[in-house]
């Protein structure tokens, strides 16, 4: 027996040292930092300039005034609202077909799954290929006696193809949290709703979808979040072009602050891009609930 | 009877189809970066080779810094792998298991830092790294990623389903609480931290915007900012370029197929609990 600690101050004094190195990281990484994001949107903190002077609220009035800053404003707005609905039904609807007893299954979760755990770059370089004028999405339509374009030069279809890439690449992601959410669904549901003669789209509309509201949630808060940054695919197939079509406000936070070193404002439209963030999920959270009332 | 063959015929053409969308890009970068002629973009396109070779998959690694990039990944990714497995799980047993003053606090303030935006706090960790001249080094891309709240919200999760019975026992030998972890926590937590690892890991290895960010030269690259350094240089080699990709997506896939159960387990215990 040690003298001296009781199990209260060995708990206390083992709890601090199992979460030591979490806080620091925490501390240095994303605490710091977010107040210090604040802290510097007030400056104009230029990386190769060692002078910083406070400019106060400068840096947002100019944000309002930028052009691209509105652009880019636009194009995340209607990526987002384009690529969540779409990206949530589609993969409801994949985890519905996987969810049912059909040979095979391992093979066609993993065919849905495959482009949700490869990297972004490569994704997006397989998909500059499939979207150039003499790619293969252009062979198939010329197939159908449709002549397309160049999808991603083009300045009405850029931000068009890059989200259906986007709705393609992580449906298979929320497929499997959905499917997650339906094997909660007992059997026993759906085999007294059969009886009832349910067809299998009433049982899917009137059964599994208010069934996995709380998952539908969680997924719709999560490719909000992640639609809203959308940077990887804008960086590597359109560089915000052609004419800024597809500049998305993290693209503008990138190049501003790690092209032209404007980190202050840079900084600034992050800030502003965060307060959009949530207040789409306060929102969200305000008129869809995870539980109906 | 007509019917339900119909639907079922119906049923399999829209999954097939399905399967195809998913899966075909892949099966033609697949088929380019078997393709012995530089000049892909023929038309009509040819969906199979006529001429394949496996000379892209030698060229990548002889002409290119493939393996500097291939080393950089890995070490990168095992680091922050292994960090992260061993951290998220101490953590999460302290949150699980332990009662001490600031616990709430601190888990409430690790809760709420999910909700922050990772896009304001790039700034203020690329100036953090450049004051320590961490720019451009392995510290600098590991640091920010070397434990993640997810990771141990995840384990905690898990830690509560153990009874408290398996350790009152060892609790009453005198065990310390690191011993307990250890010895009987760790060992029965195996589902769970496969999940960890393959989450991170996966999460590691893929990673593009902050290793754009906090790299400077191609020395210090991971495979994809290497491979999209090397789309913008040889945009013209398709061949090569998709033999790349094939060879980036290879550990990640051969990872989902092995342990495939372990995603479905990972996501179903990671906070859809009611």
């Amino acid at each position: 027996m040690k003298k001296g600690l009781s199990d209260r101050q060995k708990q206390t004094r083992s709890g601090y040292l199992f979460l030591i190195f979490p806080i620091i990281i925490f501390g240095i990484f994303t605490i710091f930092p977010m107040f210090f994001a604040l802290f510097i949107s007030f400056y104009d903190w230029n990386l190769l300039i060692p002078d910083k002077p406070f400019v106060g609220l400068a840096n947002y009035i100019e944000l309002f005034q930028d052009e691209v800053f509105l652009i880019a404003t636009k194009n995340t707005i209607i990526y987002a609202l384009g690529v969540v609905p779409v990206q949530t039904i589609l993969s409801l609807f994949l985890a519905f077909l996987m969810n049912q007893k059909l040979p095979g299954r391992g093979f066609f979760r993993l065919a849905f799954y495959l482009p949700a755990v490869t990297a972004s770059v490569v994704t997006s370089t397989i998909f500059i290929w499939i979207y150039s004028k003499p790619g293969l999405l252009n062979y198939l339509l010329s197939l159908a006696g449709i002549n397309g374009t160049d999808w991603l030069t083009n300045p009405n279809t850029a931000l068009l193809s890059i989200m259906a890439l986007n709705v393609w690449s992580t449906s298979g992601y929320f497929m499997i949290t959905f499917l997650a959410g339906l094997q909660n669904i007992p059997a026993s549901v759906y085999e007294a709703a059969k009886i009832d003669g349910a067809s299998a789209w009433t049982q899917f509309w009137k059964i599994t979808f208010p069934l996995v509201r709380p998952v539908t949630y969680f997924v719709v808060v999560l490719s909000l979040i992640g639609c809203f940054q959308v940077f990887d695919q804008v960086f590597i197939m359109s560089q915000g072009g052609p004419v800024n079509s597809t500049t998305t406000m993290s693209f503008f936070v990138y190049i501003n602050s790690f092209k032209y070193f404007r980190l202050g404002y840079g900084a600034a439209s992050a800030i502003i891009l965060a307060m959009i963030i949530y207040f789409v999920t306060v929102v969200q959270k305000r008129y869809f609930p995870p539980e109906p009332y | 009877m007509k019917k339900i063959r119909l639907s079922k015929i119906f049923f399999w053409l829209l999954l097939v189809g399905m399967t195809f969308i998913y899966m075909g890009p892949f099966l033609f970068s697949l088929s380019i970066s078997l393709n012995a002629e530089q000049d892909v973009f023929q038309w009509p396109i040819k969906l199979i080779p006529q001429k394949w070779t496996f000379k892209n998959y030698i060229q990548i690694w002889e002409d290119l810094p493939f393996g500097r990039w291939l080393t950089n990944s890995l070490i990168i990714s095992i680091i922050q792998t292994i960090s992260n497995v061993f951290f998220s799980s101490l953590a999460g047993f302290a949150f699980a298991r332990l009662r001490f003053p600031g616990r709430n606090f601190f888990f409430s303030l690790f809760m709420a830092s999910l909700m922050i935006p990772g896009i304001i706090l790039l700034i203020p960790k690329f100036i953090v790294l450049n004051e320590f001249h961490l720019i451009n080094t392995y510290s600098g891309i590991i640091l920010p990623g070397l434990v993640s709240v997810v990771n141990i919200f995840l384990m905690k999760q898990f830690f509560e389903t153990i009874p408290k019975a398996l350790e009152e026992a060892a609790l009453i030998d005198g065990c310390s609480y690191f011993k307990i972890y250890w010895k009987i926590f760790l060992p029965i937590s195996k589902p769970a931290l496969a999940a960890v690892a393959i989450y991170t890991f996966q999460g590691s290895w893929n990673e593009f915007m902050w290793t754009v960010i906090v790299t400077t030269t191609s020395d210090m690259f991971t495979l994809p900012v290497g491979m999209n350094f090397l789309k913008n240089e040889f945009l013209v080699n398709w061949p090569l370029l998709m033999a790349g990709t094939i060879l980036i997506s290879l550990p990640t896939l051969v990872i989902f197929i092995v342990f495939q159960r372990y995603f479905v387990q990972g996501v179903g215990t990671s906070g859809l609990k009611e």
